[in-house]
């Protein structure tokens, strides 16, 4: 029991340590509040920004239209809808789908992109791959929250002559809540954290995108161009990327916990 | 009984579970704005009839339910008719209360706003006088806001009550509402249903045969889902005709 204690937690140290030891040494304000200049990776000037408002605007969108569907998809698969041969058919779909590696759903999004003549990347593509990626994650997480909600608690509200749709809305919705709440975020972390699905369809950009398709830098992009470098200044950027990376990831588990203790108030145990 | 006086009648009533009879060939009459008992042995079918009369069994899987159920003089399991309108005419007190998880306000608003109208002002006056009716409201009447899941389980039942109350049904089905409650609470819920029985048609599940002996006007006694004996509460447990209901009676079987 020890031992994994150790194994996990030393290894949480370890690449928490080595992240923040590199990259809050190089990390500037300027860094955080300027676009980078024409040779960011060479080593001259300029900050991340753009990449930071670039993986902002991927993965909230993704987020936003992933969970729309996910919720959608998670409501239907209870037993009031469909019998459960077939949600539990979807369900493994699901898990095959949430085990896909994210690269697969790039080059999904890049067949598609090539196929309707677009080249070089966009953001729009890169939302759609995204998207793709977040739907399994979102939906099964949604999926649980609503499969334990008490049979008692769907009968009162059936009982009190709602329809099937407003019991979800109202009443599954609600008991549901911290689980939602804990799906989007996953989703969100998942989703503005990934390299793979985006590496192929946003391409790199050293501006803000001003149109859906327009290229765009992402954090995690950057990451890989930078660490990829041969200069040991250049390399300590990526840290300071990943670091900032980190920072975003570990306020949304934050996040996460505030809302879905907040949301609970009033679940019924 | 007159026959003006029937709120629910089943007429060759079968319900089967995953292919297994739960219910055989129910025939009963339930005589409107009484209290009728349902009661025998655990595992007869007393929640599967109750549940019947509501259409609540179909929202499980595997349920084949056949015959007639026959509410207002018209059969409601005929295909094609609106079954929220058939549920909201039975309110249901559930044996373990389930509070919507909403404030112990929204608990009574929901079923007032999604039947009659949301008018704020008739939302409020609804909810004060459906609390003030399960001797509820001056017990919350400072915490209206909270959520209802803080309340005591008793607490919780009666809100259960007012909520059903508040859609205005003309049946309350109650599922072994005191089963769970300490002595006191179940005996604020017993004499609530004798109150409500002016008002409402009661049906109780129960199967403690005192609790039925105290309130009952009537009585339909199941034995392995069929019944076996029904009829006026006196002329039941003072006259019983069946070896069966003598022997659950005497307590050979309970």
């Amino acid at each position: 029991m020890l031992a994994s204690l150790a194994i996990v937690i030393g290894s949480l140290i370890l690449i928490v340590s080595v992240i923040v030891l590199n990259g809050a040494s190089s990390l500037s304000l300027e860094m955080l509040t300027q676009t980078s200049e024409g040779s960011f990776y060479l080593g001259s000037g300029g900050g991340f920004l753009n990449a930071i408002v670039g993986s902002l605007l991927l993965a909230l969108p993704a987020t936003a239209f992933a969970f729309i569907i996910s919720v959608c998809i998670a409501m239907y698969l209870q037993k009031e809808f469909i019998p459960s041969r077939f949600s539990s058919f979807i369900r493994i779909c699901l898990d095959i789908m949430w085990g896909i590696p994210s690269i697969v759903y790039g080059v999904f999004a890049l067949t598609i992109m090539i196929a309707l003549g677009l080249h070089g990347g966009s953001v729009l593509f890169g939302i759609f791959a995204l998207t793709l990626l977040e739907i399994p994650i979102i939906t099964r997480s949604v999926d649980e929250s609503i499969k334990v909600v008490p049979h008692g608690l769907k009968e009162s509200a059936y009982s009190l002559g709602s329809t099937r749709f407003e019991t979800s809305l109202h009443v599954v919705r609600r008991q549901a809540m911290p689980g939602i709440v804990a799906g989007i975020l996953l989703g969100f972390g998942r989703g503005i954290g990934d390299a793979a699905s985006i590496l192929l369809t946003v391409g790199d950009s050293n501006y803000f995108p001003t149109s859906v398709l327009d290229q765009t830098a992402a954090l995690p992009t950057i990451i890989l161009n930078l660490a990829g470098m041969p200069e040991k200044t250049v390399q300590n950027k990526a840290y300071a990327v990943a670091f900032v990376l980190l920072l975003i990831v570990l306020s949304i588990s934050i996040l996460t916990r505030y809302f879905t203790k907040k949301s609970s108030k009033y679940i019924i145990k | 009984m007159s026959k003006s006086a029937i709120q629910i009648e089943t007429r060759g009533l079968n319900v089967s579970f995953h292919n297994s009879p739960v219910l055989k060939d129910i025939n009963i009459e339930i005589p409107a704005k009484q209290l009728t008992a349902i009661i025998g042995p655990s595992g007869c079918g007393k929640t599967t009839l109750l549940k019947s009369f509501n259409r609540l069994l179909e929202i499980q899987e595997d349920v084949k339910i056949s015959g007639e159920i026959i509410v207002d003089g018209k059969d409601i399991m005929t295909s094609g008719l609106n079954v929220p309108d058939i549920r909201k005419k039975m309110g249901l007190i559930s044996q373990k209360p389930y509070p919507l998880p909403m404030s112990i306000f929204e608990n009574v608003a929901y079923g007032l706003r999604i039947h009659h109208g949301k008018n704020p002002k008739k939302v409020e006056e609804g909810v004060h006088h459906c609390l003030q009716e399960v001797g509820l409201w001056n017990e919350v009447k400072d915490r209206l806001h909270d959520p209802a899941s803080r309340l005591s389980v008793g607490q919780q039942q009666r809100l259960c009550l007012a909520r059903a109350i508040a859609v205005k049904p003309e049946v309350i089905l109650c599922d072994e509402p005191t089963s769970a409650l300490d002595p006191i609470a179940a005996q604020q819920i017993e004499r609530l249903l004798l109150k409500l029985k002016k008002d409402f048609t009661v049906i109780l599940v129960t199967h403690t045969l005192r609790q039925a002996k105290r309130v009952a006007d009537y009585v339909i006694f199941l034995y392995f889902g069929m019944v076996v004996e029904h009829g006026l509460a006196d002329q039941v447990f003072n006259d019983p005709k069946s070896p069966e209901m003598k022997a659950y009676l005497s307590g050979e079987i309970s």
